[in-house]
């Protein structure tokens, strides 16, 4: 994704939004401190900034969930007035136009997309369902905007590119003219992304106006006419797109240089991992695998890439020690593995970061020093005759926040205080600490920001220097491609034989993802898949 | 949904708070029925109060009904507290107030320290097995335990009947369905003299310590933490979801089992089928009071037994239904579930804004 050029209709009469020195304050900690913010109608301005420099806040008070101490909120009028938005009244945010797509959905699984979109528009108390006006709008949405899905499926059967579009049209039926999405891209993957992008330039382009909360930076290049940069609660930058450039907003949202992930020259050794014809049936093709062959080898980084759904799920349970292959083998240091079990992984130099750190990672309510032992709490060091010792764990955890730059209030708070980015440096000091032979890392910077992705990076790229082996799987090509020394390419549970980053042609990788091309034969017989298997 | 989740810690204000004011506002709302049937108000709240506490005996009969309450409510407590939603304390309470009786009514005999640690081994080991059969039909199979385990006390309570007119019926019983008597070497002794309350009382406080120790610096309690809170996470690090399950229910049946012992050797002396006025539901209610804490299990089975000790009496003296005490604690049940959403709402509100 490049950043193209656009036009942007910035005359004054445009203007549909207007924040003016917005400040909130949460006891001595200053959220949002004097922020301005414009957005004019048929304008896309991306929201930029890590995690914690206030951009829900800002949303937040937009939509009256909190009351600015200071500053303003004016909105255009139907008849282009400009006019203060109540403070606190989310309702008087719904009725100006302002619609919002939430990361995580506000859907009825278990209704259609249409029951969804017009829930709470309807009379309650009716004697016939009419739903052909509402479908008439839609209809009409659907067609300008290309926000095609089938609205008479229930949500649960949509993906998770679908049940977006659905969100967006309940915005949109509910005639918003301001629609805010928060981090829309985190949940897909990079196709429907994409045409996700298509679908907003479309919206735009009929005088919808939106604001984008990211941290994507190359996608917020792509898709927006203006970037405003946040960081630490202040507005710290602002510019067109057009005059925008990676390096510099990454080093404006981060407030210093980002460092670029680079791997240094590195003989790979032994294989420390093997896969041979490991077959895994769960009818379900996300979570099988058919007849794959990997290996992973000391001091390298093993790429696994390809579309979400397609057997990854099913490599990650395999080699986290929670499943267990139908047939084939899986060999581990020479020595065929007989007992797949988390615990005995977790204990024998395997190193497992999750794919959904919250839901798999972490305990919420537990302090961050029982997660950090969390694998531990078995093993001498930490527990005496079944009494854990908390000085042993708490001490651990000192070093591991120390070390690894856990922002938290202490090792004795809930996990569930910090955030993605803490959450995953908490897991990576929880297993990288015992320096591991082979570490499985799944997604592991997904959803992240620019500074804890790099760190992420790092990491990784110190353990293989340090000797380990690094299984990551991951959909995000330019990590693949910045990391990886090798990358093999997993496609409907088959998995490609792994080619030397230095020798991939990112167009022949995106063909393979899809399934569309095999991959060369590779000289080295251990990593190859059957002929034909991969088609 | 996410959105509700609770951010932060609320401070021990709120979280001691919010119960005592959530009993207090429920005692205060029984003021409505009882002026409905007419009862003059004043007069019944002290006639409540001196029905709990008025007297030593009032007292120790208090204290005798709060003995199986903190036993069920602990039950309850450690189960829930790993999702484990054991509804059927009742029925292991029954199982092992029948397994002391058994072992307990004279098949063998020894000294006091001998039989009254055996009557406790084989009633708490009769409830942990009580529960443990659902909890591995939850585990291997997906069978939803809140069926298993409630329609279970209605198949013991059926056997027990069975039992009593049986196998354990009482010869010299005159005809009447209950147990020959629990003889005097394995019978718990009373704390007062001519009163009721037993050193029951004190194992129950000993369990309601022990337990609130096993769970916070255990390596067992860490990981029953672990996988009630996030069991995903759990079965991820590593930890056992069905080993973990396994202990849990043997914890939670073998306490509502001495909960049957207790009131078996310690209060009535024989089983009969009346031997629970609903103590293992009792306990569901104690637990939800004391949010799953076993120290506030203390407290809370001490207010619940006082309402009901106090009702009772207050109902006798001027005539009202003692179904008062029911609803009484069932609006202090409410106040908490209430208070405790109200709590955490507000707590998280401000957690989210302060993540900005």
């Amino acid at each position: 994704m490049s950043s193209a050029a656009h036009t942007s209709s910035e005359t004054s009469q445009d203007l549909l939004l207007s924040l003016a020195g917005v400040t909130k304050r949460f006891g001595p900690l200053v959220a949002n401190d004097a922020i301005d913010l414009t957005v004019h109608k048929g304008e896309i301005v991306a929201l930029l900034g890590e995690n914690g420099a206030g951009k829900t806040t800002l949303m937040n008070i937009l939509f009256g969930h909190y009351v600015a101490d200071e500053g303003t909120v004016t909105v255009a009028g139907r008849d282009g007035d400009l006019e203060q938005l109540e403070p606190g009244a989310p309702q008087a945010a719904l009725d100006a136009g302002i619609g919002m797509v939430h990361q995580h959905f506000t859907l009825a699984e278990n209704l259609t997309g249409l029951d969804n979109i017009v829930l709470g528009t309807e009379p309650i108390f009716r004697l016939r369902r009419d739903r052909s006006t509402a479908r008439a709008k839609l209809g009409e949405l659907m067609a300008g905007s290309g926000l095609n899905v089938d609205l008479d499926q229930p949500v649960h059967k949509l993906t998770v590119g679908e049940k977006q579009r659905v969100e967006i049209l309940k915005a949109l039926y509910r005639d918003a003219r301001l629609l805010v999405l928060d981090e829309p891209t985190a949940v897909l993957t990079p196709q429907e992304a994409d045409s996700l992008f298509a679908i907003l330039r479309k919206l735009a382009a009929t005088g919808l106006a939106v604001i984008i909360i990211a941290h994507k930076l190359a996608e917020v290049l792509a898709v927006s006419h203006r970037i405003a940069v946040l960081r630490g609660g202040a507005k710290v930058g602002e510019m067109k797109t057009s005059d925008a450039n990676h390096k510099s907003i990454a080093e404006l949202m981060v407030g210093r240089e980002v460092p670029a992930s680079r791997r240094t020259p590195r003989e790979a050794g032994k294989p420390v991992i093997t896969l041979a014809d490991v077959i895994i049936d769960r009818g379900d093709s996300r979570r099988s695998l058919h007849g794959v062959n990997v290996t992973a080898r000391e001091g390298e980084i093993l790429g696994i890439a390809g579309v979400s759904g397609n057997g990854q799920a099913a490599l990650a349970q395999l080699i986290a020690g929670l499943d267990k292959p139908d047939s084939g083998t899986v060999e581990i240091f020479g020595e065929t593995i007989t007992k797949f079990d988390a615990h005995t992984f977790a204990q024998n130099g395997i190193a497992r970061i999750p794919e959904d750190r919250h839901h798999d990672g972490m305990v919420g309510s537990m302090t961050v020093a029982e997660n950090i032992a969390i694998e531990d709490v078995r093993s001498p060091e930490y527990q005496k005759l079944g009494f854990l010792d908390f000085d042993a764990i708490r001490t651990r955890a000192e070093h591991a926040i120390a070390d690894y730059d856990v922002r938290c209030p202490g090792p004795d708070a809930p996990a569930r205080l910090l955030s993605g980015g803490n959450i995953q440096k908490l897991i990576l000091a929880r297993v990288l600490e015992k320096s591991p032979k082979l570490i499985l890392a799944n997604q592991p910077s997904r959803g992240l920001d620019v500074g804890a992705q790099s760190e992420v990076h790092r990491r990784l790229l110190e353990a293989r220097q340090g000797g380990a082996a690094v299984i990551l799987i991951s959909e995000d090509l330019d990590e693949l491609l910045t990391i990886s020394d090798q990358i093999a390419v997993i496609h409907a549970g088959h998995i490609t034989p792994a080619m030397p980053t230095d020798s991939i042609d990112r167009s022949e990788l995106g063909l393979m993802m899809a399934g569309q091309k095999a991959a060369p034969h590779a000289p080295d017989g251990t990593t190859t898949t059957k002929p034909g298997e991969t088609a | 949904m996410i959105r509700f989740e609770p951010r932060s810690n609320p401070g021990p204000l709120l979280v001691y708070g919010v119960p005592v004011l959530a009993a207090t506002i429920a005692i205060l709302l029984a003021a409505i029925p009882l002026a409905l049937a007419g009862a003059p108000i004043i007069e019944a709240y002290g006639l409540m109060i001196s029905g709990a506490f008025g007297s030593v005996f009032s007292t120790s009969e208090m204290l005798t009904r709060a003995t199986p309450l903190i036993l069920t409510g602990l039950a309850a407590a450690i189960a829930f507290r790993a999702k484990l939603w054991n509804i059927g304390a009742e029925g292991q309470l029954y199982m092992g107030a029948m397994a002391a009786v058994a072992v307990g009514s004279g098949v063998i005999d020894g000294p006091s320290w001998v039989m009254i640690p055996v009557v406790i081994i084989a009633g708490m080991a009769a409830g942990a097995l009580m529960l443990i059969g659902p909890t591995l039909l939850k585990t291997r199979l997906g069978v939803d335990e809140v069926v298993t385990t409630l329609l279970l006390n209605f198949i013991v309570l059926l056997f027990v009947q069975m039992m009593l007119e049986g196998a354990l019926k009482d010869p010299m019983s005159m005809g009447w369905p209950q147990s020959e008597p629990i003889i005097d070497s394995a019978a718990f002794p009373a704390l007062l003299e001519r009163m009721r309350v037993h050193i029951g009382l004190l194992i129950a406080l000993v369990s309601a310590i022990a337990l609130a120790i096993f769970v916070k610096r255990t390596v067992w309690g860490f990981e029953i933490r672990a996988v009630g809170e996030n069991a995903a996470a759990a079965k991820f690090s590593g930890i056992s979801v069905t080993k973990t399950m396994i202990l849990v229910a043997a914890l939670s049946g073998g306490l509502a089992g001495l909960a049957g012992v207790s009131e078996v050797a310690g209060t009535r002396g024989y089983l009969a089928t009346d031997l629970s006025p609903g103590y293992g539901y009792a306990g569901i209610v104690v637990a939800m009071l004391a949010r799953l804490s076993p120290i506030g299990v203390i407290a809370s089975a001490l207010f619940v037994a006082s309402v009901f000790v106090g009702a009772d009496s207050m109902s006798r003296a001027i005539g009202v239904s003692s179904y008062l005490a029911d609803l009484i604690v069932a609006m202090a049940l409410l106040c908490v579930l209430i208070g405790g959403f109200l709590t955490r709402f507000r707590v998280h509100f401000d957690r989210k804004s302060a993540q900005g």
